[in-house]
């Protein structure tokens, strides 16, 4: 009941499009991460599966019925707010029963998804506490808990970590895919954070400009990159991208070449920097600065004028200004067109 | 000297401008008429004398002070609850988004800012018999001529319509600005979770006014004693004091009549009333409400 699609979804603001015939569908139970820089649609996206905005045209479907004109009320899902739009003046339990109170739930059933909740999340001690009494951490339990007790089939989730310090982040994201696995939630998680895509979702819709990059599992995601955005924006560092016919003229062992079929002078490199190797042939390239990071070091260069990361475990010597020579294997190259950026299948 | 001690009087001195002028112009006239409350009014060949309670007793007995205090008490009833709730309701109606926003929250502020003797005289002519506005209104559907402010019946309720209409549109805006202060994500989260808007009203908006309600509802309190102005324009407290607020009178007492000290004495009963008001109204709402 708890699946989720959208068809060519499309969101205008007076002529500019924010969201731009966006097509994806999540499977029943499964956590579907909105990923992208600020500004490319995605919470504009979360808010149109909400019911908060009005489709410009396209539809969305939950659980399998149309639903591309119900309001938010009458669409199955529940929502976690960026800024958790906790009901400053009602308590930790009036705020979590709020919604079973709004669509008269009975007393009794109502106390007991109440109970189920706070212990649940843990929030037993607290349910006599105003909102403005609690930590983020715990803000966040409450609007966590508003969004589990209504037992909807989906629940949309805007950057809801983004408020949080960094150690609660990591405790937070492993809590969140926890729960929702528990529970068997459908979930469409908003963020720019492509660490909290990774590690929590399992599929990743990156987004760009109102558009869809790329639509794939994380491992596809980091692996096969539809596009040069796509390969730059997940995992750190990036993904060196340098044109062939950069690297052709700088290379003192073999030359590059491009597959057949394609032209040379049309087509990107791809390279993960933790898939290169320093050594004394290879593609020469100025080292501008190094970062040791304990596990290991990163060596930014730069060929020509653009930057290539060297990622490397342990610890190597190399001072800015040397000239070094970078390998790389044949195998883990991705190939793009330059004109569309478009990753080209070999 | 210790430079604690500078310091101290350094404050006090910049506290000093402020504090003579409330003392001067608030605090002396309140205590100087407490006291001669309890004097008789002094006269060319007879210079005032301790009189104790006497003037407090010819209250007692005065028709007049007691019709002006029932009349303040119907004034206060008619304008206070209606100008508050008209207030809220435009400020919620024009917080939401509506065509021509800016345009109808300026025309709700603009009695605000018109001073009340110019909007006196427009009401006056609204209510003039036979041909004013309204005269002709209920005219063109057949109705019977009403003498509005020449009617003991009605006298009162006139004066008390053009105090909404005055006050309604300045408590809009208190209201106004503080649903603006209200996250929009509340009415959203509150839309996803089922709530109709009136519930979102009741139960998220109202509680979360509570302080501007309280504040509204203490300035209300005061501008019901204190709103006399349209009173010297539109009725000069007649017919046969329908329309004589407890102000009004003491202005009259005070400054028509010449008998300073029962003018005092009303001005300490009014006094009086208006502190017991504000600190009931403190005491019982302060704890019924939510500050963030």
């Amino acid at each position: 009941m708890g699946s989720l699609e959208l068809r060519a979804v499309s969101k205008n603001w007076g002529g500019a499009a924010a969201v731009d015939d966006v097509t994806f569908s999540v499977t029943e139970g499964n956590l579907v991460a909105l990923l992208g820089p600020s500004g490319c649609g995605k919470s504009t996206t979360l808010r149109l599966i909400a019911g908060l905005e009005q489709c410009s045209s396209g539809a969305i479907a939950i659980g399998g019925q149309d639903v591309t004109n119900a309001p938010p009320s009458g669409r199955g899902i529940a929502m976690v707010f960026q800024n958790y739009a906790l009901f400053p003046h009602l308590s930790v339990a009036e705020n979590i029963a709020f919604g079973l109170k709004v669509r008269k739930v009975p007393r009794a059933e109502r106390d007991d998804r109440l109970a189920r909740a706070a212990e649940i999340l843990g929030l037993g001690a607290l349910m006599d506490r105003k909102p403005s009494q609690l930590s983020g951490g715990q803000q966040q339990r409450v609007a966590l808990g508003r969004a589990i007790v209504a037992q909807a089939p989906v629940c949309l989730m805007d950057e809801p970590l983004s408020n949080l310090d960094a150690q609660l982040r990591v405790e937070m994201r492993r809590e969140i895919r926890e729960l929702q696995q528990r529970l068997g939630i459908t979930m469409v998680y908003v963020t720019h954070d492509q660490v909290e895509a990774m590690t929590m979702a399992d599929q990743v819709v990156l987004m760009r400009n109102g558009r869809i990059e790329q639509d794939a599992p994380p491992d596809r995601l980091y692996e096969v990159p539809a596009t040069i955005f796509a390969a730059r924006f997940v995992g750190t560092p990036p993904m060196n991208v340098v044109p062939l016919a950069t690297l052709a003229t700088r290379s003192n062992g073999d030359v590059l070449v491009a597959p057949r079929g394609l032209d040379p002078a049309a087509v990107a490199v791809g390279v993960r920097p933790e898939r290169t190797v320093i050594g004394e042939r290879g593609i020469a390239a100025d080292v501008v600065a190094v970062e040791y990071l304990g596990a290991d070091t990163l060596i930014e260069t730069r060929i020509d004028s653009h930057r290539f990361i060297v990622r490397r475990p342990g610890k190597i010597r190399a001072t800015p200004g040397e000239r070094v020579h970078i390998e790389l294997s044949h195998t883990d190259l991705h190939w793009f067109d330059l004109g569309s950026e478009r990753r080209l299948t070999v | 000297m210790t430079h604690r001690a500078t310091a101290t009087i350094h404050g006090w001195l910049l506290l000093l401008p402020a504090m003579a002028c409330l003392a001067v112009f608030t605090h002396w006239p309140a205590v100087a008429s407490f006291i001669d409350s309890f004097y008789s009014t002094p006269r060319a060949r007879r210079p005032a004398r301790f009189v104790g309670l006497d003037n407090y007793q010819q209250m007692i007995a005065d028709p007049i002070f007691w019709k002006a205090m029932s009349n303040n008490l119907w004034f206060a009833l008619g304008t206070i609850p209606t100008s508050i709730a008209l207030a809220l309701l435009m400020a919620v109606w024009v917080n939401d988004k509506i065509v021509g926003r800016t345009w109808v929250r300026m025309a709700y502020f603009t009695p605000t800012i018109l001073p009340m003797i110019a909007v006196a005289n427009i009401w006056l002519f609204f209510f003039t018999p036979q041909y004013g506005l309204l005269e002709q209104i209920v005219g063109f559907f057949g109705g019977r001529s009403t003498n509005w402010l020449g009617s003991q019946d009605t006298a009162l309720y006139a004066v008390t319509i053009v105090a909404i209409w005055k006050e309604a549109g300045f408590f809009m805006i208190f209201y106004l600005a503080a649903l603006q202060a209200i996250p929009p994500s509340l009415g959203e989260a509150a839309a996803i979770e089922g709530a109709s808007r009136w519930t979102y009203f009741r139960r998220i908006q109202f509680p979360l006014l509570m302080p501007t309600t309280l504040f509204v509802l203490i300035n209300s309190v005061i501008n019901a004693f204190r709103m006399v102005d349209h009173i010297f324009v539109m009725t000069r407290g007649g017919p046969d004091n329908a329309t004589t607020l407890l102000l009004f009178y003491i202005y009259q007492v005070g400054f028509s009549f010449w008998d300073t000290s029962y003018a005092a004495a009303l001005t300490c009963i009014l006094l009086a009333l208006l502190a017991i008001v504000a600190f009931v109204q403190y005491g019982w709402l302060e704890r019924r409400t939510h500050y963030r």
